[in-house]
């Protein structure tokens, strides 16, 4: 993009503006003429768009017009050198001629406003479809990469494989290994951090939803509910260092004080902080959907005699329950995810155990060790990240199709 | 003076909203048994007053009740008494039906279970049968009480409420409303219930519809702007009220 090209989109803009205003003063006025000359009182089919709707369809065919001009000069190269001139020459005679042509159109008969609506329509329409196309593209890549990837290293050795030492000879006399990609220790390092944090955040989270809503009061709830919610602006980063040099150490001197001797990054140190980090999740979207519990099903609860504790138990957790599963889900993709608190503090070693106090890896951390740094792009080494992001694109899609089939199938009805 | 056949014995009741009095000391004794009406316009403290009977004004804050209630000659608002027993023995049913997203059965076994009523299941599934039967619905029910009591009409999920509330077995069924939300012939069917019930229990009423307090009530109270303009039987106010407000209300000159 060179200053041409950003001084045409400027032209392009002014043409578009003035072509809008243009047309719609020259629409009113016609419009003010003919109904003068009815004496006031235009029929009622005489005419159709109002005259902003005028000033619209010219601005639209401008855009297209004088953009089509603009890729046309892009594509032959007319951004330097001698064909700057012509280029904007044209781009100025075929946007002023489109407003011309379309001043000509404006009268009672034409229906400015419907061919508006079309091309609004039409513009709604791309945009959905652009969104459709970036999600389908990312898979489409993951999946391409990712059969590169197999082809060298196969599915189930992958899938299925204890070993993970994602190390290849960079020069060909190197003497290296080969490397082995078994992912099951990545896998099971990020579901052991998953529920360490889910462990931390998922009562704690609960609990809180349930004292905001149905027992503070309304001033406690003012201050408390926000308070909470900055926990998840607090960015991963000051998380991560929280984690490895405030609790990490923390936990370490805890278990060396009981005859254990642990590592400083460890899973525990990252599940607890991530578990802090997604406490606001849990509580935050639980407490909405306890609040949008109606007050009649309380009422009914409390006039059979139940107290509070037997009516919050029975009646309104089983009645927000497909919400609060909702709302676990979000906080288990979230801690799935995570890069950087797990990245700082819960180590690279993968090791397959299910013993929170040693250190293990992550996908999401694995992925950041495999694409920084030298590396060759064609390699497996760098391949395997697309593969990692693959399966855990599957494992968030499953999750995300099992919550909702639970919460379809047992939504309440109140 | 008090009556010794009432339920209820009200002297100088008071209620206030923060520093809104919504009624303004209600003196009134309503009988053992029978059906009794509160008619009144809108805002006029006959659902405020309605509510006092087995407390469910204590959940709303800022609400402040004073005065006597007695229950069986006991002061309900006793500091010793724990609101939840004295619900347990004065059901209510509410303007909106509002079962709970549970089984038709669970519905009923809520309170029978809370209570601890029951001890085997041949026992919860018995009173859950007569509960439903006696809340005419057993018939249109018994072959789904597995399924959601939300799933029912409007007209059905009003009697799965009454079947609720009886099946703890109270002693004043309290009534705010209950055929607003229903359409005619289920109305009927509530009347016909109601006109059942009244044998065995105490049922206060509160309700816009003044055919339906002439049809289903014995007694008629008539609430005006936090007062209690006139209470009598419901034929005598109907008829031949002894107030000029009663009487222009009835009438459908006020309201």
């Amino acid at each position: 993009m060179n200053q041409i090209t950003v001084y045409m989109l400027m032209l392009i803009c002014a043409l578009v503006v003035a072509g809008f205003v243009y047309n719609r003063s020259q629409a009113l006025t016609k419009f003010r003429q003919m109904r003068a000359e009815a004496g006031g009182k235009l029929e009622l089919s005489s005419w159709h768009s109002q005259a902003s709707y005028h000033g619209y369809f010219t601005g639209w065919l401008v855009i297209f017009v004088t953009f089509t001009v603009f890729i046309a000069g892009l594509l032959l190269g007319a951004q330097s050198g001698g064909g700057v001139i012509p280029w904007v020459a044209v781009m100025i005679i075929a946007g002023v001629g489109t407003i011309f042509l379309c001043g000509k159109k404006i009268s009672g008969g034409f229906r400015a406003r419907t061919y508006v609506e079309r091309f609004v329509h039409g513009l709604l329409i791309v945009l959905s479809i652009i969104a459709v196309l970036t999600t389908l593209g990312i898979i489409l890549s993951l999946l391409f990469e990712s059969l590169r990837f197999f082809k060298s290293v196969p599915f189930m050795d992958f899938l299925f494989g204890f070993q993970w030492s994602p190390q290849t000879a960079l020069r060909a006399d190197q003497v290296g290994q080969s490397g082995s990609f078994g992912a099951i220790p990545v896998f099971a390092g990020t579901f052991l951090i998953m529920l360490v944090a889910m462990a931390i955040a998922g009562p704690i989270g609960l609990m809180i939803a349930i004292y905001l809503t149905e027992y503070a009061s309304a001033g406690v709830r003012k201050w408390v509910k926000p308070a909470i919610e900055i926990l998840a602006g607090v960015p991963t980063v000051v998380y991560g260092f929280f984690a490895l040099l405030t609790f990490a150490p923390f936990v370490r001197g805890f278990a060396e004080s009981f005859g254990f001797s642990v590592p400083t990054q460890s899973a525990l140190a990252a599940g607890v902080v991530m578990g802090v980090m997604i406490i606001p999740f849990v509580s935050s979207l639980s407490s909405d959907v306890i609040n949008a519990v109606p007050q009649t099903l309380r009422d009914g609860a409390f006039a059979l005699g139940a107290t509070e504790s037997e009516t919050m138990k029975q009646v309104v957790f089983t009645a927000a329950l497909p919400g609060i599963i909702g709302a676990f889900m979000l906080a288990i993709s979230r801690a799935i995810g995570e890069t950087m608190i797990v990245y700082m503090a819960a180590g690279k070693a993968a090791n397959l155990t299910a013993n929170p106090f040693e250190a293990v890896t992550t996908v999401t951390v694995q992925i950041v060790a495999l694409l920084t740094g030298d590396s060759d792009f064609d390699s497996p080494k760098t391949l395997v990240a697309f593969a990692l992001g693959l399966v855990l694109f599957v494992i968030t899609l499953l999750l995300n199709v099992v919550a909702l089939t639970v919460v379809r199938r047992y939504r309440a009805k109140y | 003076m008090t009556d010794t056949n009432a339920k209820f014995s009200c002297r100088n009741v008071k209620v206030h909203y923060g520093d809104f009095e919504a009624l303004h000391g209600i003196d009134i004794d309503i009988p053992d048994r029978g059906v009794t009406a509160f008619i009144g316009p809108s805002g006029c403290g006959k659902s405020t007053f309605l509510r006092t009977f087995n407390r469910m004004n204590d959940t709303i804050d800022g609400c402040r009740v004073s005065g006597k209630i007695l229950m069986d000659g006991n002061d309900i608002y006793n500091k010793n008494l724990d609101p939840v027993l004295l619900r347990a023995r004065v059901g209510m049913v509410f303007q909106k039906p509002n079962p709970f997203p549970k089984s038709i059965y669970d519905n009923i076994a809520f309170g029978p279970r809370i209570h601890g009523l029951t001890s085997s299941k041949a026992e919860l599934d018995a009173l859950v049968e007569k509960s439903l039967r006696r809340a005419g619905l057993w018939d249109e029910v018994k072959d789904r009480l597995k399924l959601s009591g939300t799933g029912l009409s409007g007209g059905q999920q009003q009697r799965l409420v009454i079947a609720r509330a009886i099946a703890v077995s109270p002693e004043v069924i309290l009534m705010d409303e209950p055929a607003s939300a229903l359409d005619p012939i289920a109305t009927a069917k509530l009347e016909a219930l109601i006109e059942e019930l009244k044998e065995r229990y105490c049922i206060i009423i509160v309700t816009h519809s003044m055919a339906q307090a002439a049809r289903v009530s014995d007694k008629t109270a008539f609430f005006y702007m936090g007062d209690l303009v006139e209470y009598d039987a419901t034929e005598k106010i109907f008829t031949n009220p002894s107030n000029n407000r009663t009487q222009d209300y009835i009438t459908g000159r006020t309201g």
